[in-house]
């Protein structure tokens, strides 16, 4: 069984994002970059399941600039077996990104495509299920557990309510929430192993597709900062505080 | 020109987050119509019919639909929806599951979270944790959008047309099925209903502490919820989280407890009223952002603050 893991990109999660001067963007020089952690959870749960028999191929795939190489070699030191990059500088938004994935599912026949449930910088939480609409995959979401059985899969998602179990026929497309795994961290010989393993390149154009998007991006601002407050010496001052001043207490 | 709202349901009464969909809808204008998919949800359908300015509610009542499984709502939604200019559903785990697949079958792109309607085609969303406030606009023939839930005041529950209309179609994509699930049951009200919450952190050092956050929780009426690092450390469930990941809340009063305040916690909270911090590290992060920090030692505190309520 192939497990196709699409993963992205993105501003490192301790990075504090800053706003370009002019308000056209996010100011991307010089900032550290990572794999996105919802992917990184999704190439671990791939990696566990070829550990445990399940899977026999894990294929890392990237859509962007030919800088996405950098993450694509963390993926295979993580134990993905081979990566794929889809290069093009255009800003691409999850449906292109979606079409994208989707011509590399028509040649690869993944049986299950790994996706983290959204990327740390769009936020925006599309893309797995833009890809399994195109597709005509079942998509279980947010997943915190994932039981393969004969032809299916189980799994475990986090809602809003608490937990659901649904089950997907195979092939399906799984999004990851914060439990399902702890991602490991890439071991030094396994960091040298991945400078041989293969990564492959192609281009939208290759794939004939259009990676182009309807949403533009018009401005960029810091949000309203919230005025620094003050500190309360006691547990007393502090309910007179929200009592009487704030008056959100009765 | 006219939007399509997804109402979000527990096939027996609307989400209170419905009606701030319904909000955002006529922030764009031009009226809207509410889709209400599930299994014997009539009387959701007829409470958003009367939703204030709502035009028809379209009910789609079948089993198929009874759980909200994307693979069988996605096409109907894309099917309703062709018609319409807008197609809105909350931000919310159900909203999050279905909406991008509906909005993949249209061939249109989707703009998730907005916060603010600057006109038809533009909108207002975060970005990075909210670290940043993105102005988008989308030239796509039909807008989809999901709306954050503390973004808007909800319209009034009454003032809509009372027009609930059958839709027949029925998609079974026979791909997955609802296998059970395990809610909270909760006496307490909704974390993104609630006008106060009081939220634990690893500073709590147990799911027993948390015991002491109830107390307080049940004079103030409050929600309990959590950070991400006490839901990971097993303290309390997932549904309390709150934060990117978890849930966005903006009550009148948020009081914080050992959390110490990454950026992806205050990204779900940050646009609480007011904001009131304990925590025995004077320089966590959190405090950047409190009203009110109280540096000390929370198993202290917490009874003492219960007794002054």
């Amino acid at each position: 069984m192939k497990v196709l893991v699409p993963v992205k990109r993105v501003v490192d999660a301790n990075v504090k994002v800053r706003v370009k001067p002019d308000n056209t963007g996010v100011d991307l020089s010089n900032v550290k970059m990572a794999v996105n952690p919802f992917c990184e959870i999704a190439i671990e749960e791939a990696v566990r399941l070829k550990e445990a028999g399940v899977a026999t191929e894990v294929v890392a795939v990237a859509v962007g600039g030919a800088a996405c190489q950098e993450q694509l070699r963390t993926c295979l030191a993580l134990g993905a077996d081979r990566a794929l990059l889809i290069e093009t500088d255009d800003s691409v938004q999850p449906l292109g990104v979606a079409k994208a994935l989707k011509a590399v599912q028509d040649n690869e026949q993944a049986e299950i495509v790994l996706f983290g449930k959204q990327s740390i910088d769009g936020d925006n939480s599309q893309t797995g299920q833009m890809f399994a609409a195109l597709a005509g995959l079942p998509q279980a979401t947010f997943a915190s557990e994932v039981k393969p059985q004969a032809g299916s899969l189980e799994v475990i998602r986090e809602v809003d309510g608490g937990l659901q179990t649904v089950s997907v026929k195979l092939p399906a497309v799984i999004t990851t929430d914060l439990r399902l795994n702890e991602p490991r961290y890439a071991s030094l010989p396994n960091i040298m192993k991945a400078k041989r393993k293969p990564m492959d390149r192609t281009t939208p154009a290759e794939l004939g597709i259009n990676v182009g998007s309807a949403v533009e991006v018009l401005s960029v601002e810091h949000p309203a900062e919230r005025a620094a407050g003050i500190k309360v010496e006691s547990v007393e001052e502090l309910v007179d505080k929200l009592k009487n001043e704030a008056k959100v207490i009765a | 020109m006219t939007t399509l709202i997804v109402a979000e349901h527990d096939n027996n009464a609307l989400r209170p987050v419905s009606g701030v969909v319904a909000a955002a809808a006529t922030a764009i204008g031009g009226g809207y119509d509410v889709l209400v998919a599930g299994e014997g949800c009539a009387s959701a359908a007829a409470e958003a019919a009367a939703l204030a300015g709502a035009g028809k509610a379209l009910l789609a009542d079948h089993a198929a639909y009874a759980h909200q499984l994307a693979e069988n709502i996605a096409p109907l939604v894309a099917e309703v929806g062709a018609g319409y200019s807008h197609i809105l559903a909350a931000h919310t785990t159900t909203g999050k599951n279905f909406l991008p697949r509906a909005a993949a079958l249209l061939n249109v792109g989707q703009i998730s979270d907005i916060m603010a309607v600057v006109d038809e085609a533009t909108f207002k969303r975060p970005w990075a944790a909210g670290n940043a406030i993105a102005t988008v606009r989308s030239s796509d023939a039909i807008k989809v959008l999901s709306v954050r839930g503390t973004a808007f005041d909800p319209v009034a529950a009454e003032g809509g047309s009372g027009v609930v209309e059958a839709v027949d179609s029925i998609h079974d994509a026979g791909l997955s099925n609802f296998v059970g699930e395990s809610l909270a049951v909760s006496e307490r009200p909704e974390l993104t209903a609630a006008g106060t919450i009081i939220s634990g952190g690893r500073g709590m050092g147990s799911g027993e502490n948390f015991a002491l956050l109830e107390g307080i929780a049940d004079k103030l009426g409050a929600a309990i919820g959590a950070s991400r690092a006490a839901v990971d450390a097993g303290f309390v469930p997932n549904d309390m989280q709150v934060g990117q990941t978890g849930k966005i809340v903006a009550p009148e009063l948020y009081i914080a407890v050992g959390i110490s305040g990454a950026i992806q916690h205050l990204a779900g909270m940050k646009d609480s009223k007011v904001i009131a911090a304990i925590n025995k590290d004077e320089d966590a992060p959190i405090f950047q952002v409190a009203d009110y920090g109280l540096v000390a030692d929370l198993f202290k505190a917490l009874p003492e603050l219960e007794a002054l309520l």
